[in-house]
Order: C-alpha cells, then sequence, then structure tokens
C-alpha cells in the first residue's frame, strides 16, 4: 500500500499542475489513473475523480482571484447555464450512445485544439 | 444570453464523462472576448457548485473510492498553487498555445479511446 500511496500522490501532484495550469483538465489525469493503476470500475473512477479535483481547483481559483483573473459576473452567468445544463446531462446521460458522442467530440475537439494553436 | 447558452452545452457535456472545460475554454475563448487565462479562471470557478451537487449525489449512491481521494489531494496541493502561478505568469499567446497541445492530446484520446460494451 505504500508504493500505491506514493503512486497517488504522484498523479496528484501531476492533475494539480495541469489544473491549474490550464484551469481545467485535473481529471484527464485522474480518472485513466485510477482505471488503468488502481483498477477502479470506469463510473467508480469518473466519481472518485471529482472530490480530488475540487480542492486543487479551490486552491487554483484563490490564486486566480488575487490576481484579478476571474471575471465574476460573467462567470455567474455562464454557472447558472452550467448548472442546467449538468442536471439535464446527468438526467439523459444513460439514454445518449456515447460510443458515436465520443468520436464526434473528439473530432471536434482536435479541430478546436488545432485552431488556438495556428491562431 | 451567449455565455449562458455556452455554460449550459459544456454542463451538459460534462455530465458524459468527457470534461466540461475541454468544451467551455476555446468556447469562452473563440465566441467572447475573455483571455485564455480569464476562461480558465471561469471554467475553475463554475466547477466548484457543479461538483459539489454531483458529489452530493455519488456519496448517495456510494460510487466513491475515499480511501483514494486524500492521498491525491495531498499530492497535488503544492503543484495546484505552481501551476496557477505559471498560467499567471506566461504570456498570453504561449498560455492558449501550450492549452490548445493540451486538448488536442485529450481530442485524439477520446477520439481512440475503446469503449467497453
Amino acid at each position: 500500500m505504500n508504493n500505491n500511496k506514493f503512486k497517488l500522490m504522484a498523479i496528484g501532484a501531476a492533475a494539480g499542475l495541469l489544473n491549474g495550469l490550464f484551469g481545467s483538465g485535473g481529471g484527464t489525469i485522474v480518472v485513466p489513473a485510477l482505471v488503468f493503476i488502481m483498477k477502479l470500475k470506469d463510473y467508480k473512477a469518473h466519481a472518485t475523480a471529482i472530490p480530488i479535483i475540487l480542492p486543487l481547483s479551490i486552491i487554483s481559483v484563490i490564486i486566480y482571484l488575487l490576481n484579478n483573473k476571474v471575471p465574476i459576473k460573467i462567470a455567474l452567468m455562464v454557472m447558472v447555464g452550467g448548472l442546467m445544463g449538468s442536471y439535464i446531462g446527468a438526467k439523459f446521460l444513460n439514454k445518449i450512445p456515447v460510443k458515436y458522442l465520443r468520436k464526434i467530440f473528439g473530432s471536434v475537439i482536435i479541430y478546436t485544439a488545432l485552431r488556438m494553436i495556428l491562431r | 444570453m451567449k455565455l449562458i447558452l455556452i455554460g449550459f452545452l459544456s454542463g451538459i457535456i460534462s455530465g458524459m464523462g468527457i470534461g466540461g472545460g475541454t468544451v467551455l475554454i476555446p468556447s469562452l475563448v473563440f465566441f467572447s472576448e475573455l483571455s485564455q487565462i480569464e476562461a480558465q479562471g471561469i471554467n475553475l470557478i463554475v466547477f466548484i457548485p457543479i461538483s459539489i451537487v454531483a458529489i452530493i449525489t455519488h456519496l448517495k449512491q456510494g460510487n466513491l473510492e475515499r480511501k483514494y481521494i486524500k492521498p491525491m489531494v495531498l499530492g497535488g496541493i503544492i503543484s495546484a498553487l505552481i501551476g496557477s502561478f505559471l498560467a499567471i505568469k506566461i504570456n498570453e499567446d504561449r498560455l492558449r498555445t501550450y492549452f490548445g497541445i493540451f486538448l488536442l492530446a485529450i481530442g485524439i484520446y477520446e477520439f481512440f479511446k475503446k469503449e467497453k460494451e
């Protein structure tokens, strides 16, 4: 378990760094790590990642706030939409074939990424 | 209204287990006047209430493997501080380019990931 504990801390360190640097993406490290190294089931890994990323995000957002990098009014509007969207997403998630959506979103994300790099 | 819609769509997508930030941050950069770092700050703060709701739901359903949470959080505290300071110090164009490279890796991973039946 000690070896595992060290691995978990190292993964946490990588997740914290990315999450602070890019304001997102901690989950993209934590979820696969929990699945492939700790052998958690997919849905449990997704769920467990959230309370791991939350405190790290709070730390990062404090640093961002102290440096005036969070426009609060805009954030509140996005938050209202985000809360409604995540409620609906969670409700209908099981009724959509995620397999095909992944391909579509993967393509959209790749296209978006290239636009950001080449702009 | 545009901002609420952007939040709404990324909220739906985050419910599918694909990070909402991968949609929210580029949308804000492309469709509003916000800078890369501001879009990142918004994503971080918007995530907080949404994830609290999600944690409560998962707690009730018993989906959380609690023993993994503490070591990962402890490992991440210092690096979260370092990452945030780096984001603030890095030049705006560079930060967007690095984010784009990170996003590209996520996109390729999502595209080729095998779905368990």
